[in-house]
């Protein structure tokens, strides 16, 4: 069991600044929403934090967090996996896609208390030591993105979907990867992706 | 999202009496509806009771009844195969429904129980009837492209937006509730709700009640259905309308059919007077355009829904073709 890792220290890298930047927008945020709620809170004793644990890429958490906490703010916030990206936060775009117990969910539309005992998968989770998984190799291949926003949920569920059977055909890749939205529209080079890892895994 | 309480339910009975117990409170299992409407405050709630280690999660097909456990996932009723071969309206429904990681999440009862799409509904900056009662509807003079065309009247015109409902309600299911006094049986017709002008009371769960099981009656028409959505793109869509249709015929004569609708009603739409127009007549054109023009009837369009009324009568048509093997 490992704890949540230590906050990076050394090279002041654009991923650092943009995360102490997050953490201090968002504590503005928390402070003012406490003050507005105060007394409803007070009310009743719902949402206190609670030690949940969760089993992630094979490492098992252990945190406390509020009921109201996603397994996608969990993962991202609280254990630093920031590869499973937030878009719509309502289970429209899925860039938040991960693996539950080997299905695919949307991270954004259940609690992290919700998955205790369940075995997550996320993007990070995916390759062997160095070696990228066949999916990962097949998008690199295609050139299966622009922007990548939506990449790694593309990933996530795009493995789902061919454990699943349903890459057979282009129309088929088409209907069971419509839960992942990509705004740069790179579909076809995503569907080629699909379909070539599928075809990969077949040999 | 406001913060709230939450706790585990062991049995159905630790459900309902810890809901019971705590005032402000609901289920949650899947969680793909009621996290956003919590997010949007469309609702909210002090604590919720999760579900999901409840042991009601069995699909079987016991003589002459499908039951079809309240904690069973989408995708899962969706791919059994008894299901498949012997209800696939059902089957159909589902997997037209949402996308593919929502249907590994969302249970059969959540989604038996999820609200309206109506944008008003959605957004607690405008009045809503549903919502809070007594303050309006905007959507009958606002916008209305997608809502429903039968079952409406001034306080709500919103349409029930689960695809499976509409199948159910096709097969005569019934909807199997656990609740502070005891078990009860409500028939799906009865299950939903006319808005009238309580539009906030939309099913006849009480409070504090849980759907435990849907039962479906196994019949030979259920053999022979399907599912026709209408959407505005291909895929991960609601219904702008849709037709779950059985049909049995002998020569061209109709034997059995059932009919539900969805995308054009208040609730799951079901009007026996269509079917009754088909029965024991041949499966002519001219009885199909009968059936249609019987089905909408009473239509109320407003002023962006009218193109409904014409769209369901093709899309009866086209199912009612389809099954009765025209094409």
């Amino acid at each position: 069991m490992t704890d949540e890792p230590a906050p990076e220290s050394s090279a002041h890298t654009r991923r650092t600044v943009l995360k102490s930047t997050a953490a201090a927008a968002a504590g503005t945020v928390v402070a003012s929403h406490h003050t507005s709620v105060a007394s409803a809170e007070t009310a009743h004793t719902g949402g206190a934090r609670t030690r949940v644990t969760l089993s992630v890429n094979g490492e098992r958490h252990r945190i406390a967090i509020e009921p109201r906490v996603t397994l996608l703010d969990a993962l991202r916030d609280r254990l630093g996996l920031t590869g499973t990206k937030k878009g719509c936060d309502r289970g429209e775009c899925g860039a938040c896609t991960v693996l539950a117990d080997g299905e695919r969910i949307k991270s954004c539309l259940t609690l992290a208390v919700m998955r205790q005992g369940a075995e997550i998968t996320t993007v990070e989770g995916l390759t062997r030591g160095d070696d990228l998984h066949p999916v990962q190799e097949a998008f690199i291949r295609h050139d299966a993105f622009q922007c990548g926003a939506c990449t790694p949920g593309q990933i996530m569920s795009a493995v789902a979907c061919i454990d699943e059977g349903h890459a057979g055909s282009e129309a088929e890749i088409r209907e069971w990867m419509s839960g992942n939205l990509c705004r740069c529209a790179a579909y076809q080079n995503i569907v080629a992706a699909v379909a070539d890892a599928a075809e990969e895994g077949r040999r | 999202m406001r913060n709230f309480g939450y706790t585990v339910a062991r049995t159905p009975a630790d459900a309902v009496r810890t809901a019971a117990g705590i005032a402000n409170s609901t289920f949650v299992a899947g969680g793909t509806d009621l996290l956003n409407l919590m997010r949007d405050g469309a609702e909210t709630h002090d604590h919720l009771v999760d579900l999901n280690r409840l042991d009601l999660d069995d699909v079987t097909l016991d003589g002459q009844t499908l039951r079809i456990g309240a904690l069973a996932r989408m995708r899962g009723v969706a791919e059994h195969p008894r299901v498949r071969r012997e209800f696939p309206v059902l089957s159909e429904a589902l997997l037209a429904s949402a996308s593919p990681q929502v249907r590994n999440m969302a249970s059969i009862g959540g989604n038996l129980s999820q609200r309206t799409r109506c944008g008003y509904f959605r957004d607690p900056g405008s009045a809503c009837n549903k919502r809070d009662p007594g303050s309006g509807c905007p959507a009958v003079t606002g916008r209305n492209r997608g809502h429903a065309i039968l079952g409406g009247g001034d306080h709500c015109i919103a349409t029930h937006p689960s695809d499976l409902a509409v199948a159910l309600t096709a097969l005569d299911a019934t909807v199997r509730l656990l609740g502070p006094d005891g078990a009860r049986s409500v028939p799906i017709a009865d299950f939903y709700l006319l808005p009238g002008t309580t539009p906030d009371r939309e099913t006849a769960a009480r409070p504090g009640e849980l759907i435990t099981r849907v039962d479906v009656p196994r019949t030979r028409v259920a053999a022979d259905s399907r599912y026709l959505k209408l959407r505005d793109r291909a895929t991960f869509e609601f219904a702008v309308v849709s037709v779950a249709a059985a049909l049995r015929t002998r020569g061209r004569v109709v034997r059995d059919v059932r009919l539900a609708f969805g995308g054009i009603g208040t609730r799951p739409w079901r009007d026996t007077r269509v079917e009754a127009a088909l029965l024991g007549r041949p499966l002519t054109e001219a009885a199909i355009g009968e059936a249609g023009r019987v089905l909408v009837r009473d239509a109320d369009p407003r002023t962006e829904n009218g193109f409904k009324v014409e769209l369901v009568q093709r899309a009866l048509a086209s199912v009612l073709n389809e099954l009765g093997g025209k094409r």
